[in-house]
Order: C-alpha cells, then sequence, then structure tokens
C-alpha cells in the first residue's frame, strides 16, 4: 500500500473514470460512475438511506457492504428487495426509498 | 437429584404434544414435570406450520379428535398470550379437474355429517376468497373450523401456563431409563440428572416415542415421515386462507414410504408465506434434497403463479411420527401399567394437541374419557408385530 | 506422468475435475494450481471479478490506474489474476463470474452437483458437476449490537472497506473506526489514506495480549512487524488507537453526529463513568469475522468451535473435510487471513492432484511439506489472534432492552431476553422460533453470533453446539426452484 494521503479515494487509486451518467434517487436526479453500485453512487450524493422497515418504519441503508446483511435492499426500476451494495448502477436507473416488505404493489 | 416434592405425572417431551399434557394434568390439580433432552418444541414442533385442521381428515375417530381439539384451541386462544399468532383463518381446499372437485364434495358430504363445516365453492367464489390463485380451477371447498397457531410459541406458551399451574419444566434433561415397581408398574423415570418418581408416565415424545416406549419395555411403531417447508421473503397478505389442493388429503393417508408432494400454501401473520407439503419415509435424513423442493416450489407456483417471482429465504425439514395406521396413540398401555403413550400424530399434532392432553388428563384422572380411546390403543400393533 | 482413469472418466462425462466455489486468495490459488498440474477446474464465484472481499478492486469503468494503493500484498494477486487469465483463455479453467452456489448435492456415484443461480433480475440456474470441491466460501463481518447501531451512518468496518475498494467512496468524512480485530487498522489506514479523518480507532480488546503467546509471536516474526508498521502509520495518520475501549452509545436523531466511548474491563463490561464523547459521522464497526459454512454444512462436513468463538470447518493437514471428495481452504476452516489463504489453496490443490493422479512429483512433495509448516505457523498465530479478539462475555452489559438485535425482523434484546427467562428458550434455534431473531432476509448472519450468546447467558445454556444450518446458501426465487423440478 503506498503510503499517499489522498482527498478523495479516486484520487488516491488516480481513477480516470469512463464519463458518468444521471440515475435518480426519489425523483431527485444523482450521479453515477460506469461500474459503480447503486449503494456506491447514493453515498456519493451523500445519502445513507434508502429503505424503510416493516416493523417500526426504521431508516436504513448499506451496512455491510458485502450482500450478507440485507440492509440495503432498495426499489429499483420498480422491482423491490434489490440488494444495493451489489446490484450495478446504470444510466437511468429509478431508485425508490422501499416501504416494509416493498410489496405493496402486490396487496390489493 | 431427586425431586423431594412427590410427583403425579412425569411427562417426557417438551413439544406441543406435551405442552399440552402439562397443561390440562397440571390445572386439574396433579403434580406435573414435563422433561425433554433438548430444548423447549425443538423437536417436529419446531419444523412444523402450526396447522389447526379439520379438513383434511375424514370420518372417522381422528376427526372426532379434530373437532374436539377446534373447540379446545378456540377456548385457548382466548386463555393464552396474542403471541401465539391464533387465527381462524379458514381452509380452502382446491381441485384442479371437474374429476377432484367430484372427490372433494363427497368427502365434505360426509364431514358434514359428522359436524365439520364445509362450503362448496365455484370457480367465482374461489377467486372472491383467494384473488391470487390461478386460473382455470375447477372449483374447492370451504372450511371456516381450519386454523392456525405459531406452534413454537403456543406450546412455550403452554408450558409456562402449566408453570403457573405449579409445573415443573426441565429441558436439557434426558430419559435414559423407565422406572419399573417391584410388581412391574411404572413408577417414574431415571434421567441424566437423577430419578423423577411418579406413578404416571406420559410418553409424549413425539417421533422419538418409540424409543421412549423401548425404555419401557413395549413396542411403539413410530417412524419419522420427513417433510419439508419452504419460506418465502416477507409479504403482504397475499394468501388469506390455508390453501391446499384435493390430493393433499389422499397423501396424508397414503401408507407408501415413497415421496408424496401436495400444495400446501399460506401466509403468516409476519409476511413469509409458508410452502409445503412433501412426505416421505426416508429415516432422520437430514440433507436438503434438491428434488423435493424444486417439486414442492412447482406446486406452490402452479397454485399462486403471483409466487412465481418471490425469493424462498429459507427451507427446512421436520420428521413427523408416523404410526402405520395414522392414528395416534393415546390412553394407558396395558403392557406397562402407569406408562400413558401420547405421541404418533404425523402431521396433525399441533391440532389435536388440546384434545390429547385433555384425554390424558381425563385419563389419568381415572375420569372417563370424553371420546373413546380405543382406536388409539397404543398396544393395537402387537398382533400384527407379534413373533410366533 | 501418468493420468488416472478418474481424470479419463471425468472429463469424459462433462464433469470437471475440481470445482472450486470462491474466487477469494484461497479459492483462486487452489484453482490456478490445479490448473497448472493439467486438471480441468470449474471456479464459481458470486462477484464479477476475481479477488474475494480482501481483493476486491474499483469495477473497470473507475478507470483505477493505482489499485495497489488500496491494498497490502497486491503483488501476490496480481500474479495469480495473470495465471488465471491464462488458464481462462486455454479453458483448463472455467471461471463462471456472478455464480452463487446456493446448495450442493452429491450424486449417487459419488459426484457432486453444484447449484447456482446467476443473472441477477432475470435469475437463471446452473448446476455443474464436478469429482471434487474446494470450499473457499471465505467469511463475513462478526457483529456485536450495542444501543444506537441501526442508525443511519453506523456501518460495518469490512463493509466501509469494500464500498472504498469497490466503488472508491466514503459514506462520510469524519469517521470513528471501532469493534476488534487486525481488520481495523488496515480499515483505519485506508479510509484516512482516502481522505477521511479518522479520530479515533477503538478496540475493546488491547494488542498487549498478544503478548500471552511469546511462542507463537517469535514464530511469526513477520506478523509482528506488519503490526509495528500499521501503529506507526496510524499514528502518522493522526489515528488515536484507545484499547481496551468499547462504543457504547451513539447519537443523532436522523443520522450520526457523535458515539460515546467508554472504557471496557478484561471481559469487556463497560467501566461506569468513563464514557467520553467523540463527535463523528460516520461509525465504521466490527468484531472480527465469521467462517460462511452454509455450503460445508450442506455436504454433511464436520465443524469445530474456535478460539475465536466462531465454527470452522474441521480439516486435516491435507485440507481435506470429514467428508471425501471435499477439501478447504482459507476462511472456511477458521478465520486466519490472506496469507494463510494463499497457502491453503495451494495446499489442496496438491492434495487433490495427489489424489487424482495417485502421487506427485517429489517437488511438489517438498512445495506440499513447505506449505503445510507454514500453516502451521500462522495457524497458530490465527489462533492466538481469535483468542485475544474473541468478544468477553460482558459485552452483553452494553445492551438496553430496547437494542435491536435482529436488524431484520427487529427484534429487540428484551424480547430474546424474555423468551429465554420466561419461555425457556436457551439456544438459538429456540430464540428465533420465539422470537424470529435470525429469521429475516439475512438468516441470522448479523446476528447469529449475538444470539447465541444471549441464549446462553439468559437461558438454561442449551445450545446443541454447532453452525446455523442455513440449507439454502442465499434467496432463490421460488421459479428457478420450480424449473428443477421432474415434469408431471
Amino acid at each position: 500500500m503506498r503510503r499517499t494521503r489522498a482527498r478523495t479515494p479516486a484520487e488516491l487509486v488516480g481513477a480516470e473514470p469512463e464519463p458518468e451518467f444521471r440515475l435518480t434517487f426519489d425523483g431527485r436526479p444523482i450521479r453515477g460512475l460506469p461500474g459503480q453500485t447503486i449503494a456506491a453512487a447514493l453515498w456519493s450524493a451523500g445519502i445513507l438511506t434508502w429503505r424503510t422497515t416493516r416493523v417500526h418504519d426504521r431508516p436504513r441503508g448499506a451496512f455491510c457492504g458485502i450482500g450478507a446483511c440485507y440492509d440495503c435492499l432498495a426499489t429499483v426500476n420498480g422491482r423491490p428487495n434489490r440488494r444495493a451494495c451489489l446490484l450495478p448502477a446504470a444510466p437511468g436507473d429509478v431508485i425508490t426509498t422501499q416501504e416494509g416488505d416493498g410489496h405493496a404493489a402486490l396487496d390489493g | 437429584m431427586l425431586t423431594r416434592h412427590p410427583l403425579d405425572v412425569v411427562i417426557v417431551g417438551a413439544g406441543m404434544v406435551g405442552a399440552a399434557c402439562a397443561y390440562y394434568t397440571s390445572r386439574s390439580g396433579l403434580s406435573v414435570a414435563v422433561v425433554d433432552r433438548g430444548p423447549v418444541a425443538g423437536g417436529t414442533t419446531g419444523a412444523g406450520e402450526g396447522n389447526l385442521l379439520v379438513s383434511d381428515k375424514v370420518p372417522g375417530p381422528e376427526l372426532e379428535l379434530a373437532l374436539l381439539s377446534a373447540s379446545l384451541w378456540q377456548q385457548l386462544s382466548e386463555e393464552l398470550p396474542e403471541g401465539i399468532e391464533y387465527e381462524l383463518k379458514g381452509g380452502v381446499v382446491v381441485a384442479a379437474s371437474e374429476d377432484s372437485l367430484a372427490t372433494l364434495s363427497a368427502t365434505a358430504a360426509g364431514q358434514r355429517e359428522e359436524g365439520v363445516e364445509a362450503h362448496h365453492l365455484t370457480p367465482d367464489r374461489l377467486r372472491e376468497l383467494e384473488p391470487h390463485l390461478a386460473p382455470h380451477l375447477a372449483g374447492g371447498c370451504h372450511y371456516p373450523q381450519d386454523a392456525q397457531v405459531q406452534p413454537a410459541l403456543a406450546a412455550a406458551e403452554l408450558l409456562r401456563a402449566a408453570t403457573r399451574a405449579g409445573a415443573l419444566v426441565r429441558p436439557g434433561e434426558e430419559v435414559v431409563g423407565i422406572l419399573r415397581s417391584r410388581e412391574g408398574a411404572v413408577c417414574g423415570v431415571r434421567t441424566t440428572r437423577g430419578e423423577l418418581r411418579a406413578p404416571v408416565v406420559v410418553n409424549a415424545g413425539g417421533t422419538w416415542g418409540g424409543d421412549l416406549a423401548a425404555l419401557a419395555g413395549v413396542n411403539l411403531p413410530v417412524l419419522p415421515r420427513r417433510g419439508f417447508v419452504l419460506v418465502t421473503e416477507p409479504l403482504p397478505r397475499l394468501i388469506r386462507h390455508k390453501v391446499y389442493a384435493a390430493e393433499y388429503v389422499a397423501d396424508v393417508s397414503s401408507g407408501s414410504a415413497a415421496l408424496q408432494t401436495s400444495p400446501v400454501v399460506e401466509g403468516t401473520p409476519s409476511g413469509p408465506v409458508l410452502i409445503g407439503a412433501s412426505r416421505e419415509r426416508v429415516g432422520f435424513d437430514r440433507t436438503l434434497s434438491v428434488p423435493v423442493v424444486a417439486r414442492l416450489a412447482a406446486r406452490a407456483a402452479d397454485l399462486f403463479p403471483v409466487l412465481a417471482d418471490v425469493r424462498v429465504l429459507r427451507a427446512y425439514h421436520g420428521f413427523r411420527p408416523y404410526l402405520p395406521d395414522h392414528l395416534p396413540a393415546i390412553g394407558p398401555d396395558p403392557r406397562a401399567p402407569g406408562l400413558f403413550h401420547a405421541c404418533g400424530h404425523e402431521g396433525a399434532g399441533i391440532g389435536l394437541a388440546p384434545a390429547t392432553g385433555l384425554l390424558i388428563a381425563e385419563a389419568i384422572r381415572g375420569k372417563r374419557p370424553v371420546l373413546d380411546l380405543a382406536p388409539f390403543a397404543p398396544d393395537r400393533f402387537d398382533a400384527t408385530c407379534h413373533v410366533p | 506422468m501418468p493420468h488416472s482413469t478418474d481424470d479419463h472418466r471425468a472429463r469424459e462425462t462433462g464433469c470437471a475435475t475440481i470445482a472450486v466455489v470462491g474466487a477469494g486468495p484461497a479459492g483462486l490459488a487452489a484453482a490456478v494450481t490445479a490448473a497448472d498440474h493439467g486438471l480441468d477446474v470449474v471456479l464459481l464465484d458470486a462477484a464479477t471479478a476475481p479477488g474475494g472481499q480482501y481483493y476486491r478492486s474499483p469495477a473497470d469503468g473507475l478507470g483505477a490506474t493505482r489499485p495497489e494503493a488500496l491494498h497490502h500484498h497486491w503483488r501476490a494477486f496480481a500474479e495469480l489474476s495473470s495465471r488465471l487469465a491464462a488458464h481462462r483463455d486455454t479453458g483448463a479453467i472455467r471461471h463462471l463470474t456472478g455464480h452463487q452456489v446456493w446448495t450442493v448435492e452429491r450424486t449417487g456415484d459419488g459426484d457432486w452437483i453444484l447449484h447456482a443461480v446467476t443473472g441477477g433480475d432475470e435469475e437463471t440456474r446452473t448446476a455443474v458437476r464436478a469429482r471434487r470441491m474446494v470450499l473457499a466460501t471465505g467469511a463475513h463481518e462478526r457483529q456485536l449490537p450495542f444501543p444506537g447501531w441501526t442508525l443511519p451512518g453506523v456501518v460495518s468496518a469490512a463493509g466501509a472497506q469494500a464500498m472504498l475498494k469497490s466503488g472508491l467512496v466514503l459514506p462520510g468524512r469524519r469517521i470513528v473506526v471501532a469493534g476488534s480485530g487486525p481488520l481495523l487498522q488496515a480499515v483505519a489506514l485506508s479510509l484516512t489514506r482516502a481522505g477521511a479523518s479518522v479520530p479515533a480507532l477503538v478496540e475493546a480488546a488491547g494488542y498487549g495480549a498478544y503478548a500471552r503467546a511469546p511462542r507463537v509471536l517469535a514464530a511469526n516474526p513477520g506478523k509482528a512487524a506488519e503490526g509495528a508498521r500499521f501503529g506507526a502509520a496510524l499514528a502518522r495518520a493522526g489515528v488515536r488507537v484507545l484499547g481496551h475501549r468499547a462504543v457504547t452509545e451513539v447519537h443523532g436523531d436522523e443520522r450520526v453526529e457523535a458515539v460515546t466511548v467508554s472504557r471496557v474491563d478484561r471481559r469487556w463490561r463497560p467501566v461506569a463513568g468513563t464514557g467520553r464523547r467523540i463527535a463523528c459521522d460516520v461509525l465504521a464497526v466490527g468484531h472480527g469475522l465469521v467462517p460462511q459454512l452454509e455450503l460445508a454444512v450442506a455436504a454433511g462436513c464436520a465443524t469445530r468451535p474456535g478460539p475465536d468463538g466462531t465454527h470452522a470447518v474441521t480439516l486435516d493437514e491435507q485440507l481435506r473435510t470429514t467428508v471425501p471428495g471435499v477439501w478447504a481452504a482459507g476462511e472456511t476452516g477458521g478465520v486466519g487471513g490472506v496469507e494463510l489463504a494463499l497457502y491453503e489453496g495451494e495446499l489442496a490443490a496438491l492434495s487433490i492432484i495427489r489424489e487424482a493422479r495417485g502421487g506427485v512429483r517429489r517437488q511438489e512433495a517438498r512445495r506440499a511439506v513447505a506449505l503445510r509448516r507454514s500453516r502451521r505457523r500462522l495457524r497458530a498465530f490465527a489462533a492466538l489472534m481469535g483468542a485475544v479478539h474473541r468478544p468477553g462475555a460482558g459485552w452483553i452489559e452494553w445492551l438496553t432492552g430496547d437494542t435491536e438485535v435482529c436488524r431484520c425482523e427487529e427484534v429487540t434484546a428484551g424480547r430474546i431476553r424474555s423468551a429465554c427467562e420466561e419461555l425457556g428458550a436457551g439456544d438459538t434455534r429456540t430464540v428465533k422460533l420465539l422470537t424470529r431473531a435470525g429469521m429475516g432476509w439475512c438468516q441470522g448472519r448479523t446476528c447469529g453470533f449475538a444470539v447465541r450468546e444471549l441464549a446462553a447467558v439468559h437461558g438454561a445454556g442449551q445450545d446443541p453446539g454447532g453452525p446455523d444450518r442455513r440449507p439454502l446458501a442465499c434467496p432463490v426465487k421460488l421459479s428457478t426452484l420450480a424449473d428443477l423440478a421432474d415434469p408431471g
């Protein structure tokens, strides 16, 4: 590991990323970089929560970062319960805060 | 360690049936101890779906037991905390073809004569009760008396109530011997921690009840009949009743060791949908069977296409205590005076537990039981097992 | 070298000689070594790029010109990666990326079928058949609950590291790193190098405890030197290292604003009146690692409890599990770090080569002897590390009745306590049945250790031992399972 101290992670690894793209979170545009996960794009935008829990309606976001804890479940392009920490972000992705089990659409 | 207080009854097994026996015996004023080598609800109870069904029983002694139990469960639901998740949700039995519907209707007619509520369902009415059912089903039958309970919590709460009535509950204590008096009567048990003396020992050992019987020197041919359950991700209340296919009844009563699967699907108050039911006699094999799980999934998706995209989080298995004629052993064992059996309920133990507990309590107290115990006689297999 | 009939048979039936599950350090080493020796290998991995959690690196699109800036031991990985690429080109290794194995099944003739799902949204299934398996399934972080740990801004330490390595992102700017274990040092350093400020590294154990085993330390001079280098680097980066302390409370309404750090005694009991508040916008927390044993348990492999309080697969010196045809390497056999994983992967491959071919050349035999020696040395160090950082029983006193233990099903410590004290639960399974702790999406991966410890303390202590059983190693769509059914 180099003994450098960078101002940002991108600077540390000398990142020369491909062009960024747009996606939205609850209607608000955010930026994504090719190869980033949904969770990484959200963190980049300063967003830490994108789900509320089933029982107590509490906010949650990425926790374990490796797909083991399922705390980061999000609704992406209308599909609920996607692991944001594993799912690559794609141009135009529509991410919405997932409420509870995420299946309200089935109820009724 | 020797218990100083004299006990009237030692119940072996802290599953649903043992818990119900403890509840009814302790509340009838008897001094009771419950021992189990594992934890509360650690065997088949913890692996059950909590079915309290009358719909899957054909007229006969088991149906009488189920009807008695159904009313007892209603009483218990008022006495025990809400946490046991008792729901009088009703069962819906579904027939895919006209033939199957005809058989189902004939079964229902027989059940009605015994006091079962059973309502014929047209395809339209079926969809009203369960909007997510597959189209093109021939019809079905609605059984409003079918109910569900969370079995581990129900067993634990029954034991807590028994404890309040004075019962001792001792999990993690294995029975290694049955004590007999000089005259041959059962007079307690020897456990890994000492002796528990009592004039009555109740075998509520479930799938392992045959082993306990053997400790007393008597034959009770309980065999494990394995079943898998799939548990989905939490969902809204898509499925309102306990829903199963008409052929389930035939599978339950089959004597074959081979695999049977018929779809049994139901929602739970906590969200996940439970999917059963498979039956196979493969001993105590604990490995996941991919073909069985696949068949369960396929049949459930046929019945409820809405579930196809839903994820299954977990699969688990349990071993139903199977006796060759599909009836439990309930009552005193003439071969070992003082020994009572309350086991071998196969997949119906949760549902049949209260009636079993009540009958056992009555039998111990020498009262005339409300149901005839003859069909459940523990020694009924001796004639066929007799070696000349 | 003569090929055994076994090898021929494998090729004819479309059945690989070896399936390796996991492309982290251990799995990569195993796959590449086996392919070097002419065995045909299928390498299945859930990720899209090799490396596992340790060698997670930025996706290609991020254009990292210095990915090694975030890693230690990068050279070993670069070398394995290029050998993997070469073997992929020749077809010696079939590398199935994005494949999550959900169960393994033994066929009548002793082969293994590995069932995997792939493809994200449009989930499809694959099955791979192999004569033998190497399970290199790695580990995930161990978590202990404490008041406030579900507040946004509290993340797992390994998770912060993983998100940084793969996505080049940070969850905040001022990050307290806390918990226990050597991983925390690496995480704190990475975070500072990537631009975050880390005011404190809070370690519940004390590093002094390593001195309890001077022989093990003497045999592993590299480890001691590494520790010293980390200490110096942390000091240069302005990270205060606070030993024998733990985060006992998190403050903030919407998200983390500060944490309270308290002194803990040897048993990790907080010492009253020692709490100090440290302002921060993120808490990165973890208490060591837990081996992922789902597939090993499904295959029937025996496990044993380790000095770190987790279960791991029982292995012999050849890295064989107790089930014929199944080997394991790396964290699956007990958490021990990257160097050990690399050795074990190679050793497992050599053991398989010997079995498949009926022997190995002298050169390989000598290599195996050297690897076994290194493995013993590093395993001794891993055992010491595990014992030093094993959570002390007093951690339970961090909890309040309303502290959530199971994050998925939102089950509090109070409910678990009453299930034990009032309903007679004394083991993980019964607590789960009575409270739903561990029944949610993660199936107890996050709360499993804590629930077991709580049940042992508050209940009658009837834990039968052994790891949790998860017959499905990951969620699988119902239609995917249904698709496996025989028609009719």
